[in-house]
């Protein structure tokens, strides 16, 4: 596979780098360090920049109105998009616009016209309800929250956690138990108006992410029509983990362009800084953290691009996408772990944006499947799908 | 483990005595009238000179004396002054009235 970028990739990869560069980092040098928005009115003013970049809903299916960019292309540009202090998270404080949640293009059209579409203009946020205070690795055995058949609905009882934007968001998918005797396929998935009596965000959980909250939910008798079915009851295990498996490329591609970002100061500072009268840069130490942190960042470019070129082709991208996580995630955290070691003392200050890159880099080995869950499902492709 | 989601420490006087005590770290503050009632919920962030010291003297210097403060050393301080926020709105049905002028995006919180 050549993934060397094609002229037409390379002029948008070009435009996103100076949009990042002229726009994103200029407004975030006058933003608190730990900030994940920008004004409003700047916000609103570079939306329209990256509409008439032909950008905006990049992730957007072109049947419903995105640009179609293919998958290679969006992870060369989700790269570029990262590459500020906010950007692992907060790729350009979200002035490309979103396509929401993966699952909700698979809705009936009813759904499609009270969420889908509402969601795609902009007017409906929403969160994802998987993981639950027993787990979140394992969601076929670990999910307790329950639905159970009442007056021609569900009602449902149990509690989440580690779920992002539910406090702000108009609905949620949300996975509970629909039969207990059934594992994996016990599993039904739920369209949920955050203003269902019933529904609670309990409380802000802080994590090491300090620019942006979790929170807790619960469910308690919350009562949902048989419309608020998403899919087939019993199925919604496929619905999790086809988002899963999908999701593992763009959080492969922000791992990346932090990465790059990181590497980036670290060979400036040491080409300039210099100690006992001889340049950082000339000294073995240094020399080889930068060559690791030049193969780490390759390893997981190429993985991640081979991952996205099989999904590209419709081919099965399962163990790629988790080849792609875990070198990502795991290399990412070694390279900035390298460049805040070369920056010395300034590298662990809010100054630089390497301090806050460290903190939310550690997150990225355990969200969307922690490094042993990646491991786990490669070697199961290797030994067979009968592996326990 | 419990959780400690309101900020109930003692009030302490605003004064140019107890603002030079604060450390000068990160954190989140309330500033109350003399009764009581909260007045504004701030956060010491890293652009603060001085951290908790920096935010407290210049409320001092903006408001007077006559009012009251407590603080909360903490590192996460953006998420727990959102947190502070949304937990005095889902408490007192509104903001503290100086927030309430210049409010951030916020989301509901339920708390039990």
């Amino acid at each position: 596979m050549d993934f060397e970028p094609s002229e037409e990739q390379q002029l948008l990869i070009d435009q996103v780098r100076r949009f990042v560069r002229e726009e994103i980092i200029p407004l975030e040098a006058g933003l608190d360090p730990d900030a994940s928005e920008l004004e409003p009115a700047d916000h609103a003013r570079l939306v329209e920049k990256t509409k008439a970049m032909g950008l905006f809903g990049i992730d957007i299916p072109k049947e419903y109105g995105g640009p179609d960019i293919d998958i290679v292309t969006r992870v060369l540009l989700a790269i570029e998009m990262a590459q500020h202090r906010a950007g692992l998270y907060v790729p350009c404080y979200g002035t490309f616009g979103g396509a929401g949640l993966a699952q909700i293009f698979e809705a009936n059209d009813d759904q499609k016209e009270r969420y889908l579409y509402p969601t795609l203009r902009g007017e409906k946020k929403a969160f994802f309800g998987l993981t639950e205070p027993s787990g979140g690795s394992d969601p076929a055995r670990a999910i307790q929250t329950k639905a159970e058949r009442k007056d021609n609905g569900w009602v449902l009882n149990g509690a989440k956690i580690f779920i992002s934007n539910a406090d702000r968001a108009q609905y949620g998918i949300v996975f509970a138990r629909t039969d207990a005797s059934k594992g994996r396929a016990g599993i039904t998935c739920f369209l949920i108006d955050s203003d269902t009596p019933g529904f609670h965000v309990r409380r802000v959980v802080h994590t090491l992410r300090s620019s942006h909250y979790a929170t807790e939910l619960e469910f308690k008798d919350c009562w949902v029509s048989d419309h608020q079915v998403l899919g087939e009851v019993n199925k919604g295990f496929a619905v999790a983990n086809d988002r899963l498996t999908r999701q593992r490329i763009p959080y492969a591609a922000g791992c990346i362009g932090v990465a790059i970002a990181a590497h980036e100061m670290a060979i400036e500072w040491a080409k300039m800084r210099s100690t006992f009268g001889e340049r950082l840069a000339n000294r073995q130490a240094v020399q080889w953290m930068l060559v690791d942190n030049e193969i780490d960042i390759r390893t997981a470019k190429h993985f991640t691009l081979e991952a996205a070129e099989k999904a590209r082709r419709g081919l099965p991208f399962r163990i790629e996408a988790s080849i792609a996580k875990l070198t990502a995630s795991e290399g990412g955290g070694r390279v900035v772990d390298r460049s805040m070691q070369i920056h010395g003392g300034m590298g662990m200050t809010k100054d630089l944006p390497l301090e806050r890159w460290y903190r939310e880099m550690r997150i990225r080995r355990v969200g969307e499947g922690p490094s042993e869950v990646q491991r786990m499902v490669i070697a199961r492709e290797i030994l067979g799908s009968n592996l326990r | 483990m419990s959780i400690r989601l309101r900020l109930d420490k003692p009030w302490r006087p605003l004064s140019a005595e107890e603002a030079a005590r604060l450390p000068g770290q990160l954190g989140v503050y309330q500033v109350a009238d003399a009764a009581g009632t909260i007045l504004y919920i701030g956060q010491a962030g890293a652009r603060s000179p001085f951290g908790l010291r920096s935010e407290l003297q210049r409320e001092l210097q903006d408001r007077g004396t006559g009012h009251q403060f407590r603080v909360e050393v903490n590192m996460q301080y953006r998420t727990r002054w959102f947190e502070l926020l949304m937990v005095h709105k889902a408490d007192h049905g509104n903001l503290p009235a100086d927030n309430a002028r210049n409010p951030p995006p916020l989301g509901r919180l339920s708390p039990a």
